[in-house]
């Protein structure tokens, strides 16, 4: 079962960019990237816990501002020669309003 | 038995279906109604007759004898008030009431009029017909005329009146022109033909108003307040099945009227075609479905079996001299691969997207000439996996020996011009090189080939392959990163030479392999462009490295510290209180002097940002921009003030430095230190640029490092007065940003260029005067505080986007 949430304008965030949403279980990342695609990630690094929201986007991933890990925002997984994976939450765009789906957001807090 | 047709609308796809039936003998009697005054034309065609290219007789496809030799009653400019179904009659505006056997919907679309303030003033049109159309070809060079839509009509609309010299500017609201068509790079090239044109283009620009006088339109006023003078204003953002009247008969209509497979709408004798259709969820907008359509409408009529099917489609822009071409999917997604092919001295570009083997879009731009051969491939889903080596150069490519690129180069005749910029023959470097210059650096350095623009570099080295054969070591040259192959210092000759003044614009000029650039690029093409266009180019925060998005070092919890500015280390009790202040009410966790002379503060919670910054700009300080590359700070002594050894106001002088250079953008951080004797207390010698102060004057030496690598600064030279060491260092720090590799500090760019190569420039009066000059100028735009800036007008981006610890637990 999945359970739509209206979370903010596409807009509100910047291509190539990311904002972050405050859940009970922490910060999740939310990214655009410049195909206005939207992915909705952990925002914390495998490595050293970087906030990932304040990252260079490029492409489809994001570059951690602590140590430059480059992170897939399709699979959440590490790239290049390190290793890790990122949890990853639905997300999608309809009518220039971005969703989110609170059913995975949930499961994660009970986690 | 003679069926009656009542055809509402003479468009293209009911002036096809009409000769369809005529052509095929059908025994039908055809009543044809048309809110235009006129019967059917070539409605695609009347960009060319706005551009001049085509007259309207040419593009009428139906003339009067036609209609009359087959019988059809016109009834032009006459609109139907209503349909009844049950009595299956019409009845015109006029009261006549006309009955049908089957009736035919070609009712079209209408433009969509974006509903801003001021829409309805007198000058404001859509382009949609030939009543449009002539009050474009009405404007002349004395005219401005505002385009809002950087789609395929509002481009052919502009295109069109620049022609006849009419001043036009495009606004459109997406980040690149035609986006539904086109992807970044080829919107990109068309950007640079229209505006080659003289057509002014505006992208991510929101319209806010339209001004008008007297009830004339006037103005166009954006949302960041530019204000877009006009005599006519020109929509072109879309547009809308026209559905009211088949919404007022009861048919089914969703976004167009609902059509099946045969063009029935929910009514059994009722059909429709065209731009008012909707066919599986889909509507049309181009013309080859609707010629589709028109053809299963007419053997619907005439009882025949026929089906319409949605294909693949192709898009093509009439604009003269902009040759351009997409078709099917060319959006990024999992599983597809891109071929791309750029040629950006002949402003080519092509991009085949894969997927499976199979060509599932394209986009071209500059030679379209193989399109249809692409669009066959699409169409047809044919199997690339034999000949994907070569399927991006065309059908001309298939089928023989792979092409080697030295082969080609091997094969030019010896005065075959390599260089353009300097005229050089290939030829002459054979000669060069068999005369002992056998690498590029040796070329260059003795024919000028590629010393220029740079861009025949690759074709240079070809030729030196060729030449020498196995002794040829191609240089490894350290590329920016895996985005290109380029080096810094290729790519910025090629910002300076090609007058790139976007990232889109190196991206595409630059061959870049990725669709947008990496951490490791992205930053230092904001830097280069920044430091090249700084009235031009656009600073992109999304291409800077977090400290410098957000004006604030990030630490290792993820936390944030801040350091205001202290001008040459000099503060006073009150801004001493109000970071005492600052550091209580936002819980700062640790407090610490610099090395930099002043106070840092540690431990500041990201979305705390903006008021501490707020709190510290109403006692008067600013961002000490301890997070940039650029300028940090002047450590001073106290100098003549107070120290009795002091030969100069030292403080003074590190003040009036600070003040000069405090919000520049450089190459690396730039740190710089006054002392006022040579005993140097303020560490002036291992600063980037230190400067030491005697009886007779200053001396400034440049290079110095106490990082990773420890320097003592060279002497760059001697000057008599605060005045020309002011301008002196401006110069120095111009020359520093101009010429430098990013990320590179002075004394390792020193390294490189040479320390007298650096002295020549700024001893000469002339080349010092003009360096500080374009200083001045980069200030005028970037010496700012960030901080006021973003306290003020860009808070919440410091804030979640969404909270959902509020949501009450479920």
């Amino acid at each position: 079962m999945t359970d739509w949430i209206d979370i903010a304008a596409l807009d509100d965030i910047p291509q190539r960019g990311a904002r972050v949403v405050k859940t009970r279980a922490g910060c999740v990342a939310v990214f655009r990237t410049a195909a206005d695609e939207v992915f909705a990630l952990e925002n914390s690094c495998p490595h050293k816990k970087g906030p990932l929201a304040e990252g260079i986007v490029h492409g489809s991933a994001v570059t951690c501002p602590l140590h430059n890990w480059v992170i897939s925002l399709k699979t959440g997984l590490v790239q290049g020669n390190d290793e890790g994976q990122v949890a990853t939450y639905p997300a999608r765009v309809e009518g220039g309003r971005i969703l989110l789906d609170t059913t995975f957001l949930q499961a994660r807090s009970a986690a | 038995m003679t069926q009656n047709i009542i055809v509402i609308g003479a468009g293209m796809a009911s002036g096809r279906a009409l000769e369809h039936l005529f052509d095929a003998g059908a025994d039908v009697n055809v009543t044809l109604f048309n809110a235009e005054p006129r019967g059917n034309y070539n409605r695609i065609m009347l960009s060319p007759v706005l551009a001049g290219d085509k007259t309207y007789e040419e593009i009428v496809t139906h003339d009067a004898d036609w209609y009359e030799a087959n019988g059809v009653t016109c009834r032009f400019g006459e609109r139907v008030a209503s349909v009844d179904r049950a009595a299956k009659t019409v009845t015109a505006e006029n009261g006549d009431v006309l009955p049908y056997d089957k009736l035919i919907f070609g009712t079209g679309s209408n433009p969509f009029i974006i509903p801003l303030p001021g829409h309805d003033l007198n000058g404001v049109i859509a382009y949609r017909d030939l009543e449009d159309t002539e009050l474009m070809m009405s404007m002349g060079p004395q005219n401005k005329v505002v385009v809002i839509g950087g789609g395929l009509l509002g481009l052919e609309a502009a295109a069109g009146m620049a022609a006849r010299g009419v001043d036009v500017t495009v606004v459109h609201i997406m980040g690149h022109l035609m986006e539904r068509q086109l992807d970044e790079a080829a919107g990109y090239l068309l950007r640079k033909a229209l505006v080659d044109k003289g057509i002014t283009v505006l992208c991510q620009a929101n319209s806010k108003e339209i001004l008008g006088e007297d009830g004339k339109v006037k103005a166009l006023l954006l949302d960041d307040g530019t204000e877009l003078p006009c005599d006519l204003l020109v929509m072109a953002v879309g547009i809308r099945p026209n559905v009211a009247l088949a919404q007022d008969a009861g048919l089914a209509v969703g976004k167009g009227i609902h059509v099946d497979d045969q063009m029935l709408t929910s009514d059994e004798h009722i059909l429709a075609v065209g731009e008012c259709v909707e066919h599986n969820g889909a509507i049309f907008g181009l013309v080859a479905p609707l010629y589709d359509q028109a053809k299963v409408a007419a053997q619907t009529i005439m009882g025949e079996d026929a089906t319409f099917v949605q294909k693949e489609l192709s898009t093509k822009l009439k604009v003269t001299g902009c040759d351009l071409f997409s078709a099917g999917d060319f959006a990024d997604a999992e599983g597809r691969e891109d071929i791309v092919f750029r040629d950006p001295g002949r402003g080519v570009y092509r991009r085949l997207v894969i997927e499976d083997n199979v060509v599932v879009g394209t986009v071209m731009y500059g030679d379209t000439a193989d399109s249809n051969w692409f669009f066959g491939l699409i169409r047809d889903k044919t199997d690339i996996a034999e000949m994907r080596d070569t399927v991006i150069f065309g059908p001309a490519y298939q089928g023989g020996a792979p092409v080697d690129p030295l082969a080609a180069v091997a094969a030019l005749p010896r005065d075959a011009e390599i260089c353009g910029c300097n005229g050089i023959c290939k030829g002459t470097i054979v000669d060069a090189i068999e005369g002992g210059a056998t690498d590029l650096t040796a070329v260059k350095a003795v024919t000028k080939a590629s010393a220029s623009c740079g861009t025949c570099t690759g074709l240079v080295e070809q030729v030196l392959a060729v030449t020498l054969g196995d002794d040829f070591v191609m240089p490894a040259a350290q590329s920016i990163c895996g985005c290109t192959d380029l080096t810094h210092e290729d790519v910025r000759r090629m910002i300076k030479s090609q007058e790139l003044k976007s990232m889109d614009a190196v991206w595409q000029e630059c061959g870049w392999k990725t669709r947008d650039g990496c951490h490791v690029c992205r930053p230092a093409l904001n830097y280069y462009l920044i430091a090249d266009w700084p009235l031009e180019y656009l600073d992109d925060p999304q291409s800077r490295f977090i400290n410098e998005r957000k004006h604030a070092n990030i630490q290792k919890d993820g936390t944030f510290s801040v350091v205001p500015r202290m001008w040459g280390g000099i503060t006073t009790p009150d801004e001493l209180r109000a970071i005492a202040d600052a550091a209580d009410k936002y819980d700062v966790p640790t407090v610490k002097v610099t090395g930099g002379q002043r106070i840092d503060l540690l431990g500041v919670k990201g979305e705390d940002l903006p008021a501490i910054w707020a709190d510290l700009n109403e006692a008067g300080m600013v961002s000490g921009h301890a997070y940039s590359k650029g300028l940090r700070t002047v450590k001073t002594c106290v100098g003549t003030d107070h120290c009795r050894f002091g030969t100069q106001d030292s403080t003074g002088l590190g003040i009036k430095l600070e003040k000069a250079l405090w919000g520049s953008w450089t190459p690396h951080k730039l740190k710089l230190g006054v002392s006022g004797c040579p005993r140097n207390c303020a560490e002036a010698t291992c600063k980037d640029i230190g400067v030491i102060c005697v009886d007779s004057g200053f001396q400034v030496g440049i290079g110095g490092a106490a990082g990773m690598d420890v320097k003592e600064v060279e002497r760059l030279i001697d000057v008599e007065t605060e005045e020309e060491t002011i301008i002196v260092i401006k110069a120095m720090t111009q020359l520093y940003r101009e010429n430098a590799k990013y990320l590179d500090r002075i004394y390792k760019w020193m390294n490189k260029v040479g320390l007298d190569w650096i002295r020549e420039r700024i001893a000469d009066p002339a080349e010092r005067d003009a360096l500080a000059a374009r200083f001045d100028l980069s200030q005028t735009v970037y010496q700012k505080d960030p901080w006021a800036e973003h306290a003020q007008k860009k808070a919440a981006i410091y804030r979640p986007v969404a909270n959902l610890t509020l949501e009450a637990a479920e």
